[in-house]
């Protein structure tokens, strides 16, 4: 057992965290998020050249091989800057998906141009009566000669506004469900961004007999289930970890509000109300914390650590969502206005606890689990 | 960053648990109601001697110790993988004042005759220890405690009442925070003292916990000569002393362990139970509550297991934020796992000893007793101060301790 980082990540979050000090801090944030595109091409060019494009991916693909722990605190420094950037989209859940079931061609071709910086992907998986599951995607892909002609409407495919690519999950009607590589130029293909709580850049796109050649499956025709389950166990841990870091921004910032607002002559922060809330708050973020690190070194370490990733994201959901509820209520009038920067992870507080799977969906997973095989070893 | 075990820990690890597997079978019904019953009742306590000196034999039950003073340096690791399969199998006879609060305490301040003298006897299993801190008027608010020890020539002499004393009625020595200068206030003014309980004008005098069960005392002290041999660190030093006291080994890893052998239960109960027709499990409330208490439990565990890790690596004494955070993480993760068992049992859950029990009763048991620990041991409000003041810098105000 060994609980310390090594000096490179170390290394690694310090500099993460300098970047955002020097390049992004939250007034830029709400300007990258008044914008039409919600990210800022040149910062992130720069997070391409700090190298965090191609942090997870193997080197043959022009990647930098790190581990799942280097992308962990990647995402708690992203988290902790609330960073308004297409790296979760692209890098995580595309960027798995085609490191999981790309073939060589489609590796080095992808994997590079996410590395360096050049491509921006986004998944278009969610339906307007679908959600998580994966057996209830209706959209159709009708096979046709060398081809699959896809029709129909996904939604909340996250930074497909700015995306040059769409990872599209849809029905083969010979196959099941099958994942395609789609142009978002390409023809039929209409994408719209959708006003979003916390301003990230969810879209509806709307498919109109698009034309997607057989070369452009990715992974198998029907293997779709195995690819995206895959994928999102990583990404729960990956968003848990976005969350954690932005629930220690949360609760240093209000820490230091209520050292510093002072109400009947004391500093508030001295009144026992808030301090109980205060102590619930690092409570809530110590122990998700703690156990996002625990579950990231299983998958380092080549355990099965999928019912521990559902019971990560939803830990983390409930303390995201407690964590910026109460620091908004110690911060009183004015973190409930726009230029609050408490507000802006409070804005986030729903829709990352719905992403990657709510509460209660995880529940439900890790509930299946136990029934099914019991609590095993430990 | 790994969590990993080596080969040796594992190995350690199946020691333990096939051992305590085979032995908990001997014990008698009330060691399965869990808590303090099965330690200080009386037909609890027999079975807890019998544990502690089959501990002693192994060579397990001050392993941490360092080898002149009856362990055999443990690496803190090692005492966690045997805290966490004491706690899973529920092995009752560890004296958690002696081995886990006072012996850490003369280790750090005792002089070499004190260590010898107290620390030997508590690593052969000969005697108990329990805690004389808490008094009528001095509960969370410890440092208004009003008991005095007033020096005479060699002794002091102690007048006063500790109350909620755990497992005195069992114990042979106490561990006595006393006032020795009466002059000064609060947390100044404070000694440690180590007490025989057979010594002249000491009394014991039972209180009965809410289910029956004989588990706290009164004690009383009326002009009780206790030798100045027997003071740990210096006169009038006494708070600061505690306060260690208070922190060593408080990863609460057992804590998580329990949880995990009651889960384990109450998944095998709601799979073989029915109720109005269907089996528990069906009830998507039922697989929610499950499902929330697992991820719980194992974010609390990953917790202790951080505290453990900063200790090993640190000294004994940790940050009083994250010793707080257990105690407060810890049970009322476990009042929890019985307010959910109690609610999917319905009225049979009400029932403490019958055949129609469900688990025995350690659900309705674990229901009266847990609400003790959320209050003692520092309530989980003061805790929680403690959690803001140190953790999240939040100052003290006036009044506030």
């Amino acid at each position: 057992m060994d609980l310390d980082f090594t000096s490179e990540q170390n290394m690694l979050r310090d500099a993460a965290a300098k970047f955002f000090q020097n390049e992004c801090d939250y007034e830029k944030v709400k300007k990258i998020e008044e914008s039409a595109e919600g990210y800022s091409p040149e910062l992130w060019q720069k997070v391409a050249e700090l190298g965090w494009t191609g942090l997870i991916f193997p080197e043959q693909y022009g990647g930098y091989g790190g581990s799942f722990m280097d992308l962990v605190i990647i995402q708690e420094e992203i988290g902790k800057a609330v960073f308004p950037s297409p790296f979760f989209s692209t890098v995580v859940q595309c960027g798995l998906l085609i490191l999981e079931g790309g073939t060589e061609e489609q590796k080095t071709e992808l994997l590079g141009r996410i590395s360096d910086g050049s491509l921006i992907m986004s998944l278009a998986q969610y339906e307007p009566e679908t959600d998580y599951s994966y057996e209830s995607i209706t959209m159709p892909a009708r096979p046709e000669k060398d081809a699959y002609v896809l029709n129909g409407i996904k939604l909340f495919a996250m930074d497909a506004n700015i995306a040059e690519k769409l990872i599209v999950a849809a029905r083969a009607e010979d196959a099941g469900l099958t994942l395609f590589l789609v142009e978002a130029k390409a023809p039929g293909v209409k994408i719209t961004k959708l006003p979003y709580v916390s301003s990230e850049n969810a879209c509806e796109v709307v498919f109109t007999d698009v034309r997607v050649p057989k070369k452009d499956i990715l992974g198998t025709p029907g293997g779709a289930c195995d690819l995206l389950e895959k994928m999102y166990a990583k990404a729960a841990v990956a968003k848990a970890a976005e969350m954690s870091g932005g629930c220690q921004a949360a609760i240093d910032m209000t820490a230091k509000y209520a050292r510093e607002r002072e109400q009947y002559g004391n500093p508030i922060g001295g009144y026992q109300a808030i301090q109980h809330f205060m102590a619930n708050m690092l409570l809530s973020y110590d122990t998700l914390n703690n156990y996002l690190y625990r579950v990231t070194c299983m998958i380092d370490e080549g355990e099965d650590f999928s019912r521990d990733a559902s019971a990560l994201k939803a830990i983390a959901n409930e303390a995201y969502r407690y964590v910026t509820e109460r620091a908004v209520k110690i911060h009183g009038a004015i973190g409930t206005t726009r230029e609050a920067n408490i507000a802006l992870f409070y804005r986030r507080a729903h829709p990352f606890s719905m992403s990657c799977g709510s509460t209660a969906y995880h529940y439900e997973k890790v509930a299946q689990k136990l029934l099914s095989e019991g609590l095993g070893s430990f | 960053m790994d969590f990993k075990l080596t080969e040796a820990q594992l190995a350690l690890k199946k020691e333990y648990d096939d051992f305590f597997r085979e032995e908990m079978k001997k014990a008698p019904p009330i060691t399965f109601k869990g808590g303090l019953e099965a330690t200080f009742s009386d037909e609890g306590y027999e079975f807890a001697k019998y544990m502690r000196k089959k501990l002693v034999e192994k060579g397990w039950y001050v392993q941490h110790w360092p080898e002149e003073y009856g362990g055999r340096n443990a690496p803190l690791i090692d005492q966690l993988i045997f805290n966490e399969s004491v706690g899973y199998f529920g092995v009752p006879g560890i004296d958690g004042f002696g081995v886990g609060m006072f012996g850490p305490t003369v280790l750090l301040y005792g002089t070499e005759e004190q260590k010898k003298r107290i620390l030997l006897p508590i690593a052969r299993g000969e005697v108990q220890y329990c805690q004389g801190w808490s008094e009528p008027n001095a509960g969370s608010d410890l440092a208004s405690l009003k008991t005095t020890a007033i020096k005479d020539g060699e002794y002091y002499i102690v007048n006063g009442q500790k109350t909620w004393t755990t497992g005195a009625h069992k114990a042979d020595r106490m561990f006595l925070l006393a006032r020795t200068n009466p002059a000064e206030k609060r947390s100044r003014g404070l000694s440690v003292f180590n007490v025989d309980l057979t010594l002249p004008g000491i009394e014991v005098r039972p209180i009965k916990y809410m289910d029956g069960a004989h588990i706290y005392n009164e004690v009383w002290f009326t002009d009780v000569k206790i030798h100045e041999s027997e003071r740990i660190g210096p006169e009038n030093q006494g708070w600061g002393i505690t306060r260690d006291t208070m922190n060593f080994e408080r990863s609460g890893i057992g804590t998580f362990s329990r949880v995990r052998r009651q889960l384990e239960l109450i998944v095998e109960y709601v799979k073989t139970t029915k109720r109005n027709g269907r089996y528990l499990y069906e009830d998507p409330l039922v697989r929610q509550k499950i499902g929330r208490l697992y991820a719980e439990m194992e974010a609390g565990r990953a917790q202790a297991y951080r505290i453990a890790w900063l200790q090993e690596k640190g000294n004994l004494r940790i940050s009083p934020a994250l010793a707080s955070e257990s105690k407060v993480y810890g049970t009322e993760l476990t009042q929890r796992v019985a307010d959910f068992a109690l609610e999917i049992m319905g009225l049979s859950g009400n029932l403490e000893d019958s055949p129609w029990a469900p688990l025995q009763g350690a659900m309705i048991n674990l229901y009266q007793s847990i609400i003790g620990n959320i209050i003692c041991a520092g309530s989980n409000e003061i805790q929680r101060n403690i959690i803001a003041w140190v953790g999240c810098g939040l100052p003290r105000l006036k009044g506030q301790g």
